[in-house]
């Protein structure tokens, strides 16, 4: 008896509290303003670049193509599904978007690495190549899963790790993107690690710090 | 609640209150007992209340709703058990050593009253000036309300959070 009378005490004082709220944007739109910050980065590095020498290196090996394309998918699919998520209610199902193409990114670097093992003529990448890949990995993906946080807060993530994971992996991803814009080296064995790396890195780092980033409810 | 979203507050009160079967509903499904389905359902509304905005009229309430209960419900659920594996109950020693004899009794009322005047003065700064007014100072909500120049239902609000904050923390204390 006395928990229904706090229970009403308590939905009357939400109820004078009450404010008219602006309804969140459905999670595809707010997942394409991000798409839409990595998509002018990406004109920016192509004005700065010229997409010339990424096109060359796509010929040269279709594979670094597929690999280059099924990042740039898994950044969208992982960003949309990471929105869906944040939202109370939407299907668990969802963490399975991005999976596809992230296993053709894996599949299709591996195969480049394996290429480059068996033909002796192929670029291997040095030290400071490989460094550059996971500075510039680590680096981009920071504001790119800033932004993506700040987004997701504004929703009410209610499995705030496997968001954050699905957060990471898109930051990665469409920081993989980005450099595959001015990334000069194939997928050599280094390169492919260090690709590893930087993102399990950045995935790992959202996971661990996710529950406290997306918990605000 | 397309209604409560847009400020109508007797379609915010009324969903609400139909709400609490199924918030209870779904903590029972979660495995939470009886004594728990409270806590749940309170934490659950000023969830809701902090998130409806998110709701999607197109979509379903109940949906979106058992989604909100259902993790609130682990909530309580874990926040619970860390709370029992925490304690020791002795029937024994209640009954053989009461306190209110004891030489440490008056030590020990001292140092949970300075724990618990420094887990007031952590409260963030709404939460503080609603206990400190409502219930320390004894004023009634209209009393406060005047006092502090905030409208009473923020009052209640606040006296709510800043009660369940001092009992996670104080419950969380070796």
């Amino acid at each position: 008896m006395s928990a229904d009378l706090s229970q009403q005490h308590l939905i009357e004082a939400l109820g004078a509290e009450l404010a008219p709220v602006r309804r969140l944007a459905p999670p595809w739109l707010r997942a394409l303003g991000w798409l839409a910050v990595v998509a002018i980065t990406a004109a920016v590095l192509l004005v700065h670049h010229g997409a010339g020498p990424m096109l060359q290196r796509w010929a040269l090996a279709p594979d670094v193509a597929w690999s280059n394309l099924a990042a740039a998918v898994t950044a969208i699919c992982a960003a949309w599904a990471a929105c869906e998520l944040a939202v109370p209610g939407r299907s668990r199902a969802w963490v399975w978007l991005p999976v596809p193409s992230a296993l053709l990114w894996a599949g299709a670097s591996g195969w480049g690495c394996l290429r480059g093992m068996l033909d002796p003529a192929a670029v291997i990448a040095g030290g400071p190549p490989a460094y550059d890949c996971i500075t510039f990995i680590v680096g981009f993906s920071l504001p790119l899963s800033a932004l993506l946080i700040w987004l997701l807060r504004r929703a009410c993530p209610l499995r705030p790790v496997l968001t954050a994971i699905l957060l990471g992996l898109a930051s990665a991803a469409g920081a993989a993107t980005l450099m595959a814009i001015f990334h000069p080296i194939d997928a050599a064995a280094t390169d492919l690690l260090a690709h590893a790396l930087a993102v399990c890195f950045v995935i790992a780092a959202n996971a661990a710090l996710g529950n406290r980033l997306l918990s605000r409810h | 609640m397309a209604a409560a979203q847009a400020g109508d507050r007797r379609a915010y009160e009324r969903v609400l209150a139909d709400s609490v079967a199924l918030i209870r509903s779904v903590a029972r499904r979660r495995g939470a007992p009886v004594d728990l389905l409270d806590d749940v359902v309170q934490e659950t509304l000023l969830t809701v209340h902090r998130v409806r905005h998110t709701y999607d009229p197109a979509r379903s309430y109940d949906a979106w709703l058992a989604a909100i209960a259902d993790r609130r419900a682990i909530d309580t659920l874990r926040s619970h058990g860390r709370r029992s594996h925490r304690e020791v109950h002795d029937e024994l020693a209640f009954e053989h050593y009461a306190e209110h004899d004891d030489a440490s009794a008056e030590t020990e009322r001292r140092q949970r009253a300075q724990h618990l005047h420094a887990a007031i003065a952590e409260l963030p700064p709404r939460q503080r000036e609603a206990v400190q007014n409502l219930g320390i100072a004894e004023q009634s909500l209209a009393e406060a309300a005047a006092h502090t120049g905030r409208n009473e239902g923020a009052l209640k609000v606040n006296l709510h959070r800043a009660l369940k904050t001092l009992r996670e923390r104080l419950r969380g204390e070796p």
